[in-house]
């Protein structure tokens, strides 16, 4: 390890597809709920219960262990003003904190720019996955996506080390050369440059990392292993993005919804275990959301896109809990008579993680003020 | 010669998926551009390939087995305009398996993109607006007589023909009153046949039958008539232009902004758009008046970012290696590593062909690139040229020559091989300068791994190539 990781990192992982948040944080003693959701239900028997009135879907085990522990802050009634139900709106809009206009800058490659003003550490940002979020993308912020650790970087398969060396050469040279040929050829020729200096970076990061804690074998504790081994590495990432796919449960929920649940909840607590088991636990945030809640009613075998969902922040840091307010499940109190109504904005949460973790100003960002809330010890 | 070999390689590249060395060899010698044209435009001069021997190789129900299946089409059609036109009519009228009521019907909706892709816009917007893929996308299905809803209405005029602007919300309510009753059925139940395409159903009773006013015309307009009086439009005209012109000639910047800034090529959007008015929008028309004007012809030297699929399509019908259905196509959409499932290539690189990202479609041009996509253009090139098995790769290593031979003799053989590829002067002096140290690695080289492939590798991961 070249240097202990000391600074504030955060860590999203966005639950894609619109996560059923009645189905993760479940209202098991609510009458409302087993009236609207007839099917795709998960009964008192199937929760680990927080409280007389809400409980963790029992497939997710390890998030009732991360909060009994404290380290969980459950974020009830997210959402954004006059959703329209679209992922792709939802998402757009989660990831460039505008609901109100198609915004282009993405709200953590801002935040990447203001950590990183020079573009002098290619690797502030990290994206694990394959295609940049829009969330982390901002014209002239380098920021590193990484599709496959091991395969990263150019010129990977050379095995002679004369010839890897020579050809890593003539790669920079051409890219270099690029450079101030024309917008595009520039910005292809710099992304080349931050290619090899992400690699170069990155060698080490598979043989510096031991780890007691073995992750499932899964994408999204695979994404997460990937983001312990570079944060462990210490090479000045504030900032990693992954993303967990599935979550659009329309049809066959209550088959395919638990193993999400089992998979997302088992990374991260494994990826939290493994931070603490190298002494890294205390500057780590990880925030998980989701486009959008489900709709109430159940269709006979799913849900549809619904509004108001919830988030999740895990963190040694953090000041497990509640926070706001269950949304009313009361038919009376339904948005368009079939959805969960919000009422946390989503920038307020925005809001405090960028100033509580990242220590940078939130208002350019998420464009005006939002409450923030209090979810870290002091 | 006949034509010059260069020109149609760009022509090969921008109105299919390249050719191949020898391809262009017959096609320069043998026919003059004007003629390699007629043959784009009219592709029933061609046998289509056999779909049923494609199905007995490729066959099951996954997305990424479909996909793989369109990139053979696109690899060995005879007629790869028809395949390029289903590949543009995917990018703008995008709709994803990820809503899609089951994977049957956005295969047929490609099907559909491939069939009518190079007739006139009103069979195209006809076609589209029955296909039970785009339907089901933009919940044509849940627009009711009592009820409309406005989504495809909407769409249809925004994105898929007029651009926004040129229209008021009352039209969209015209045009979503039009289509109400438009909607699909499953022609056999889900259940225990499996899955069987759903068929366009026109339903009278929800039919909205009253008198509609559409962009100042007024009548008992149901869909039909409504895309009647689009397709006259001179806004049509010019957004398809533009939308041709974005595709195949040059990118221009992305859609949302074109309500306010100029086209790169105001007189050549003019020049389409005049066709397209005098033809009712015929594509083959319009197309033909591209690929033969002179703006065409000079694009060679514009910087047009491939996308991930012409990239790999490129790739693979260099290669060779699925110049048969041999098995592994799905690989390049999704593929597995230690027993799970992962993105393939296409995905890595940020094309998931047959779900892109939103109705938008995905974003062009520069935005393909990012650190992770271009890490996987390079890395995917290198793999595909290393294996000196495949059929195409040991015939360019074989018209490449011996790393022996003159470096920039090398070089040029490799640029002209890879499509003719334009390279700046100083990108030419690095390749030269790693032919010779190839040379000179061989020459020390006791595994016999080094050689001519190489210098393809470095070629193909040039910036210059990551443009069409």
């Amino acid at each position: 390890m070249t240097t202990k990781p000391s600074e504030k990192t955060l860590v999203v992982v966005q639950m894609t597809g619109g996560n059923d948040f009645m189905n993760t944080l479940v209202p098991y003693t609510n009458g409302h709920y087993y009236d609207a959701r007839k099917k795709v239900v998960i009964r008192e028997n199937q929760v680990l219960p927080i409280n007389d009135e809400l409980g963790i879907n029992e497939n997710a085990a390890p998030f009732k262990r991360l909060y009994d522990e404290g380290k969980m802050a459950i974020i009830q009634g997210i959402g954004y003003p006059d959703s329209n139900r679209s992922h792709f709106r939802g998402m757009d809009i989660w990831h460039t904190a505008e609901p109100d206009r198609v915004g282009s800058e993405g709200w953590l490659g801002q935040a990447v720019r203001e950590l990183d003003p020079k573009a002098e550490n290619v690797l502030t940002g990290v994206n694990i996955g394959a295609g940049l979020p829009r969330a982390m993308a901002v014209t002239g912020v380098p920021v590193t996506s990484v599709g496959d650790l091991e395969g990263y970087g150019v010129m990977n398969r050379i095995e002679q080390d004369r010839l890897k060396n020579k050809a890593l050469e003539t790669f920079k040279g051409i890219y270099g050369q690029a450079i101030g040929t024309g917008p595009v050829a520039d910005y292809i020729g710099q992304t080349g440059l931050d290619v090899l200096s992400g690699a170069d970076l990155l060698a080490e990061v598979a043989d510096n990392y031991e780890s007691t804690v073995e992750y499932a074998e899964n994408p999204i504790a695979k994404s997460l292993r990937d983001v312990a081994r570079i944060h462990l590495s210490g090479l000045g990432t504030r900032i990693f993005y992954t993303q967990h796919g599935g979550y659009d449960t329309h049809a066959n929920e209550l088959a395919g919804h638990p193993k999400l649940m089992t998979d997302v909840s088992g990374a991260i607590s494994d990826f939290l275990d493994d931070l603490e088991e190298h002494g890294a636990s205390d500057n780590v945030t990880v925030f998980a959301f989701t486009e959008f809640g489900r709709r109430m009613r159940d269709n006979g075998s799913g849900t549809d896109h619904g509004t108001g969902g919830g988030a999740f922040i895990y963190g040694k840091n953090v000041q497990g809990g509640l926070y706001g307010q269950y949304p009313s499940l009361d038919p009376a109190d339904w948005e368009h008579g079939e959805d969960l109504k919000h009422h946390i904005d989503f920038r307020g949460i925005y809001a405090t993680l960028l100033e509580q973790v990242l220590d940078v100003e939130a208002r350019p960002i998420v464009k005006g003020e939002y409450e923030q809330i209090s979810p870290f010890r002091a | 010669m006949k034509s010059d070999r260069a020109l149609v390689a760009h022509l090969m590249r921008r109105a299919g998926f390249g050719a191949t060395p020898a391809e262009l060899d017959t096609l320069a010698q043998e026919q003059t551009y004007e003629d390699i044209v007629e043959d784009l435009v009219n592709p029933e001069r061609f046998e289509e390939l056999d779909e049923a021997y494609i199905d007995r190789y490729y066959s099951g129900e996954p997305v990424a087995l479909h996909v793989g299946k369109w990139l053979y089409r696109m690899v060995n059609t005879r007629r790869p305009l028809e395949e390029k036109m289903a590949l543009f009519l995917h990018h703008i009228f995008p709709v994803a398996w990820g809503k899609s009521e089951h994977g049957p019907s956005l295969y047929t909706e490609i099907a559909m993109f491939r069939r009518v892709g190079l007739m006139d816009m009103k069979t195209i917007l006809l076609e589209l607006s029955r296909d039970p893929a785009m339907i089901f996308w933009l919940d044509n299905n849940e627009n009711h007589k009592d009820e409309i809803n406005e989504n495809y209405g909407r769409e249809l005029l925004e994105l898929f023909s007029m651009g926004v602007g040129n229209y008021t919300e009352d039209d969209i309510k015209a045009a979503s009153r039009a289509f109400t009753g438009w909607t699909f059925r499953q022609p056999l139940s889900l259940y225990p046949n499996g899955h069987y395409p759903a068929e366009f159903e026109f339903l009278e009773d929800d039919h909205d039958y009253d008198s509609k006013t559409f962009l100042g015309e007024t009548g008992d307009f149901d869909g039909e008539d409504i895309i009647d009086i689009i397709v006259k439009q001179p806004a049509t005209a010019r957004f398809v232009s533009r939308h041709l012109y974005n595709f195949f000639v040059e990118d221009e910047l992305q859609v949302p902004s074109w309500k306010t800034e100029p086209a790169k090529n105001e007189d050549a959007i003019a020049q389409l758009s005049k066709v397209f008015l005098e033809t009712g929008g015929d594509m083959r028309a319009v197309l033909k008046e591209m690929f033969n004007s002179d703006w065409f012809k000079a694009a060679t030297s514009f910087k047009k970012v491939k996308s991930p699929t012409e990239l790999i399509a490129g790739v693979l019908k260099q290669t060779g290696e699925f110049s048969y259905p041999v098995p592994g196509i799905q690989n390049f959409a999704i593929t597995s590593l230690n027993g799970s499932l992962v993105e393939g290539p296409l995905a890595i690189m940020g094309q998931r062909l047959m779900n892109p990202p939103t109705v938008e479609g995905w974003h062009t041009g520069h935005e393909w690139i990012d650190s992770g996509t271009l890490s996987e253009r390079v890395g995917f090139v290198e793999r595909q040229f290393e294996d000196l098995s495949k059929p195409g790769v040991k015939d360019m290593v074989d018209r490449v020559g011996s790393l022996d031979d003159d470096p920039s003799q090398l070089v040029d053989r490799c640029l002209d091989l890879l499509g003719s590829i334009n390279v700046s002067e100083q990108t030419y002096d690095s390749l030269v300068a790693y032919a010779k140290e190839l040379s000179s690695i061989e020459n020390d080289d006791v595994e016999g791994s080094v050689g001519v492939h190489n210098l393809l590798q470095m070629t193909a991961s040039t910036v210059d190539y990551q443009f069409e």
